[in-house]
Parts: C-alpha cells; sequence; structure tokens
C-alpha cells in the first residue's frame, strides 16, 4: 500500500479515569496503532527530600511514610534501615520479624488493590468486588494491628512501636487461612478466565535486555525473567530466616513472555508465597525488646551525633525502595534521596505500548502497578476561567468557611 | 497476531558470572581505571537480621572526580550488568556530589554488592558526562539531577525537564544550598495562611531583630579595612 498515513498525537492524563493517580501519557497514533510513547511525571511532586532535609531523622521517618498512600511500611522501613546503618543501631529479633511480618501483609493488601484495578480495567467489574472484598479482610487486620488501614506508624528507627499480642497472632493466622481459602478462586478468576487471558497474553510484551536496560524492579522486572528479588538478594530483616525465592511466571505456565499476563501470574503467586512466608514467621517468632533505643530522647541525641552515609533498600509490592541517607553530625540529616519503585518502572512503559492499541493503554499503563502520588494543586476549568488554584488558595476558602460556621454558631448562641 | 507486535527474549547478562569477585577486589578495578581521579574508597559490611547467621551485606564506597566516572562505571559493567538504582545528589558548598548507587550480583541469592559511586562535581563548571549509552534506564534519573541540583549532563539524550513544572522559574534548583536555591519568598508557609495577626507580629518581630543586627555591626569602613 503506498497510501500515506499522517500519525496524530493524542493525550491521556494528567488526570484520566484508567490511571488512578495524575500522569500524562503522549501518543502518536497510526489508526489504533502506537508509533510512540512519552510520559510527563511530576504531577504530583511535593518536593519531599527538600522538607526532609531541614527535620530529624525521626521527624522525616513519619515524612517518609507519606509519600506513599498505599504502602505504610515501605518507605519507612527503608529510610530506618539507612538511618540504622550510619548511626550503628541493631535492631532486636522480635521487631525484625514484626516488620517482616508487616511487609508481607502490606504485599497482600497492595497485590489484591492491584488485581481490582487491573480487572476494572479489563472492564471486569464483578472481578473487581471479589478482589477488592478479600483485600478488606487484610486492612481489618492491619486496623485492628496498628489502629490504621493506611500509614501504620509501626516503623520506629531501632524497632517497631507495636507488639504482636497473642490475640493479635490468632488474627493473623485466622486472616491467614481465609487467603489460603480464597486462593483458588482469585487464581482462577485471574488466571484461568478466557476474557482475562485474551486480553493480556501477547499484550505490552518488555523483553529480558528491556527489563535489565531500563532498570526495571519487581514483578515488572520477575515477570520479564530478571530474577531480582532483595529480600533473596541480600536478605534483610528476618528474610534469612525463611526461604525466599524469586517468583518467576515459568513456575506456573512454564514459559516467559513478559507480558501483562506474566505480570498477573507473579502478582498472584506472590499472594501465596506471602501467606507461606508469614506462617515461617509466625512458627519462629523470638520473644525480647521491641526497640534498640526506647526513649526518643536519647534516640534523638545518638541520631544528632551519627556521621555518614547509607542506602535503605526494601522490595516493596512493587520492588525496589532506595533511601539513600547522608548524615553530617547535625540534628537535620544533609542529604535524602528517595527512589520509589515506580520511578524505576516508569522506562518499561515505552517499549511496552509501542505497537499495541488505543484499547490497551490502561491495562499496560496498570500492568507495571504505577504509584504515582496525591496532587499538589487543583486546576479550575469552565466558566471562561482558566486558572490554578494554589493550596493557600483552598486553604484560606477552607479557613473563613469555618469562621463563617464559627461565626454563625456564636450569633445563634 | 499483528507483525509489530515483538517476543519476549532472553538475556545472558540475568544469569551471573561462576567467578563472582570479592568486595576488595570490585574496589581494586574500580580504584584502577579512575587513576587520578581517585578521591576515597572504602568496602563496607553491614550485619543486620534476626538469625544469627545473617549474611553481611557488603558494599563499595568509591569516591572520585567527576572526569573518571564514565571509565569507571564502565570497568563496573564490565564485571557484571548491575542494576542501576538511583543518582542521589547533594550541594556541599564548592562541590556537588552525585552518589551513582549499583547493585552488583543482583538476581543471586546472599550475592549481593552494593556499589556507590560518588562523582564530585566543582560548582564552577557543574558539567558531568551521561551513562546513557552504558545503561538507558540512567536517563530518567540523569534528568532529575539536571533541573533538581543544577548539574549539566553532556550529550545527556532527552533533556527536558521531569518533575518540575513548566512555570517553575529558570535557574532555580531546588536541591542547592546557595543562592540558586529555592528562596525563602518561594516557600508556602501554609500554616500561617490567612492569620493576619501572626503575619503582623512576624513582621515587628524581624524589622526589631534587623534594628537590633544594624546596632550592634560595627561600622561597615572597618570591616573592610580588616579585610587584606
Amino acid at each position: 500500500m503506498s497510501r500515506s498515513i499522517t500519525p496524530y498525537q493524542t493525550s491521556i492524563g494528567p488526570t484520566h479515569p484508567a490511571f488512578k493517580e495524575p500522569i500524562q501519557l503522549v501518543f502518536d497514533l497510526c489508526g489504533e496503532t502506537i508509533l510512540k510513547a512519552n510520559f510527563a511525571p511530576g504531577q504530583a511532586h511535593r518536593g519531599v527530600e527538600w522538607m526532609g532535609t531541614r527535620r530529624n531523622p525521626v521527624q522525616v521517618l513519619y515524612l517518609a511514610e507519606r509519600l506513599c498512600g498505599i504502602c505504610g511500611i515501605t518507605h519507612s522501613l527503608a529510610f530506618a534501615r539507612a538511618v540504622e546503618q550510619i548511626a550503628g543501631i541493631q535492631v532486636p529479633p522480635r521487631a525484625h520479624y514484626i516488620r517482616s511480618i508487616a511487609c508481607e501483609l502490606e504485599r497482600i493488601h497492595s497485590h489484591l488493590l492491584w488485581a481490582g484495578v487491573a480487572a476494572h480495567e479489563l472492564g471486569f467489574d464483578s472481578l473487581f468486588y471479589l478482589t477488592w472484598r478479600a483485600r478488606e479482610r487484610v486492612m481489618d487486620l492491619m486496623e485492628a494491628f496498628t489502629g490504621n488501614r493506611v500509614h501504620y506508624a509501626l516503623i520506629q528507627i531501632g524497632g517497631v512501636r507495636r507488639d504482636l499480642s497473642e490475640d493479635m497472632i490468632l488474627k493473623i493466622k485466622e486472616t491467614l487461612d481465609y487467603y489460603a481459602g480464597v486462593y483458588d478462586e482469585l487464581r482462577t478468576c485471574l488466571l484461568e478466565d478466557s476474557s482475562v487471558r485474551l486480553r493480556c497474553r501477547d499484550v505490552g510484551i518488555l523483553t529480558a535486555t528491556e527489563a535489565l536496560e531500563l532498570c526495571a524492579v519487581g514483578p515488572t522486572a520477575r515477570a520479564s525473567g530478571v530474577p531480582s528479588d532483595i529480600r533473596r538478594d541480600h536478605p534483610y530483616a528476618a528474610y534469612a530466616d525463611v526461604e525466599v525465592t524469586s517468583v518467576l511466571p515459568n513456575q506456573y505456565t512454564g514459559e516467559i513472555r513478559g507480558d501483562v499476563y506474566d505480570r498477573i501470574v507473579v502478582r498472584v503467586l506472590e499472594l501465596q508465597q506471602s501467606v507461606k512466608l508469614i506462617r515461617g514467621f509466625l512458627d519462629q517468632l523470638p520473644e525480647g525488646d521491641l526497640l534498640a533505643i526506647p526513649k526518643i530522647m536519647v534516640l534523638l541525641a545518638k541520631l544528632k551525633k551519627a556521621e555518614g552515609e547509607a542506602v535503605g533498600l526494601h522490595e516493596a509490592p512493587r520492588g525496589e525502595v532506595a533511601h539513600y541517607v547522608r548524615m553530617g553530625g547535625a540534628e537535620t540529616i544533609a542529604a535524602w534521596k528517595v527512589k520509589a519503585s515506580s520511578y524505576s518502572n516508569y522506562m518499561s512503559w515505552v517499549p511496552m505500548l509501542v505497537g499495541e492499541q488505543v484499547a490497551d493503554i490502561p491495562i499496560i499503563a496498570a500492568s507495571i502497578d504505577p504509584c504515582i502520588s496525591c496532587t499538589d494543586r487543583v486546576m479550575l476549568t469552565g466558566g471562561g476561567r482558566n486558572e490554578v488554584w494554589t493550596k493557600e488558595d483552598l486553604t484560606r476558602l477552607s479557613v473563613a468557611k469555618t469562621r463563617r460556621i464559627q461565626a454563625k454558631l456564636k450569633a445563634e448562641g | 497476531m499483528s507483525e509489530n507486535r515483538r517476543h519476549w527474549k532472553n538475556d545472558p547478562r540475568i544469569s551471573a558470572p561462576e567467578q563472582r569477585k570479592t568486595p576488595a577486589e570490585v574496589l581494586e578495578l574500580l580504584t584502577a581505571s579512575a587513576g587520578e581521579a581517585f578521591l576515597e574508597g572504602r568496602v563496607a559490611e553491614w550485619v543486620e537480621g534476626a538469625s544469627t547467621s545473617a549474611d553481611p551485606y557488603r558494599q563499595v564506597w568509591l569516591k572520585i572526580h567527576r572526569d573518571a566516572l564514565h571509565a569507571v562505571v564502565k570497568r563496573l559493567f564490565g564485571i557484571q550488568f548491575p542494576h542501576f538504582v538511583v543518582i542521589a545528589a547533594e550541594d556541599r558548598g564548592e562541590t556537588i556530589e552525585l552518589p551513582y548507587i549499583f547493585r552488583l550480583y543482583h538476581g543471586a541469592w546472599h550475592e549481593e554488592i552494593l556499589v556507590v559511586i560518588t562523582a564530585v562535581v566543582p560548582k564552577s563548571d557543574p558539567v558531568v558526562d551521561t551513562l546513557s549509552d552504558l545503561i538507558a534506564g540512567i536517563v530518567l534519573s540523569e534528568r532529575e539531577k539536571q533541573e533538581m541540583i543544577g548539574v549539566v549532563v553532556r550529550n545527556i539524550p532527552d533533556g527536558r525537564r521531569m518533575f518540575l513544572p513548566e512555570d517553575f522559574p529558570q535557574g532555580v534548583y531546588p536541591w542547592r544550598r546557595d543562592e540558586t536555591g529555592v528562596a525563602d519568598t518561594m516557600v508556602r508557609h501554609l500554616w500561617a495562611t490567612g492569620r493576619e495577626a501572626f503575619n503582623a507580629r512576624e513582621a515587628e518581630k524581624a524589622a526589631a531583630a534587623a534594628e537590633m543586627a544594624s546596632a550592634a555591626a560595627p561600622p561597615a569602613s572597618a570591616e573592610e579595612g580588616g579585610n587584606p
């Protein structure tokens, strides 16, 4: 065919129903086929690292926890590991176990959340309800354990802030039994369903070379056959005491294709792995202290004198999280660089998307489980106006409304 | 299946070599390739974990002048294709330090070595070479360093801004600690919003402090005379 085809450009995002968080994807299209893909993050940049270097390590710990609304352990654990290395603080064994149990519980809830989102992107809403109903069990468990569904404030530098009581251990065991019971149902719905298979097989392929060279991490890398997993590469917390294997898709299907389906396989198998790991941790749970330095003032005094640099790594549900920290014998930390899992996975989007169809964009974009974070400003459009409303404007409006209500209440006596 | 659909291919670089180098050997090789540019180097270990059998987490820390960065990282890639984690950055006054973080021998049980190669970049000439010819996935991190700390990455294949919005002023680098950093006027003090009384009190305090400072300071001429 000699007919010339003019490519056209279309943009999805910064806010779009297919993405749970704001990011912009720009495509060059020819008919239904994607010729070129590009992405523009930063719609949710809050300058957290800048804020962090103006605070002391214990304050930064809670700031780090708020980097992500889904991972409540991930960032605080990676940051705490970096600071513990600099100050030479040894975490007590029981705290290591509680950290590991919480990490794996978080993996269960994060993978189920993702499975629901993926099912929703595929238009398979009954599966979305099924997975999110199952997810509620672990959310309730985390609430009972830490007091919160997200942002658990469990990690402290040098240990954990909450103990596992006998009752709680029983509750965890019950929840694990529940997941072992529904696992087959979930696996059948996600992996054996013919419509899921048709939509996801051979779609959004990432080869092993691309995964290596574009620095992919976590389930995205493992689905492409790169067996990287920090829990196994250099075991931390209590992971040295249990056997962690890298979950690769060929353990289920007998082959690796690096497509969206393989990414689902890895996450479904990891659900089963997490249940097994937590059971292993509970069987060996040692008695003992929770914190290396229980008194905050003593801890802060020690951290004030600490000097050096370290990298804290953690295998989050989405893959490797890294916190580089330098402390220079001052109250505040000297340097902080946060590397979230999706930071490493963004570039893998481009080879996955090129050559695919427009209708596959949502599921391919969702297949790396992107975590983009909350927005930092609000844009109002329509009515002939197009202006950016800043946080101050919104705060001012909000404060003014509170004052109005207070005045009204006062007047009414 | 359409013809432009690509198929998954394996990569021989995934499997680690039989003969693995120790951290000391890695440090020695990298130091040799740095040559004159070598500044500091050390091997570190961190034992963490509940079990008494926990293996140490082996680390190699190397500090070099930025001129040798490409050569040293190329030597590292000659040992085994590592996983690139991220480039951190810190403004140290006269210089900018860029720790390039890699995980060597990743994907093998208990074998990983963390390699951190810190490039020291003079602020008077803040230029580093791109490493995107060695590892394509580094571009994202290099773009971030350009806008956040104000280093110029030579030959970067994609030099656009990454996280900062388009209307963010040019020539302001948020992670700098000098006059090109974020000025206090750019910082939103959200908590003070709408509190007129508070703002007025702050202004009063600042004026009083300025008055006291000018009263206490020696005459300007005496200060100038003191300088050789």
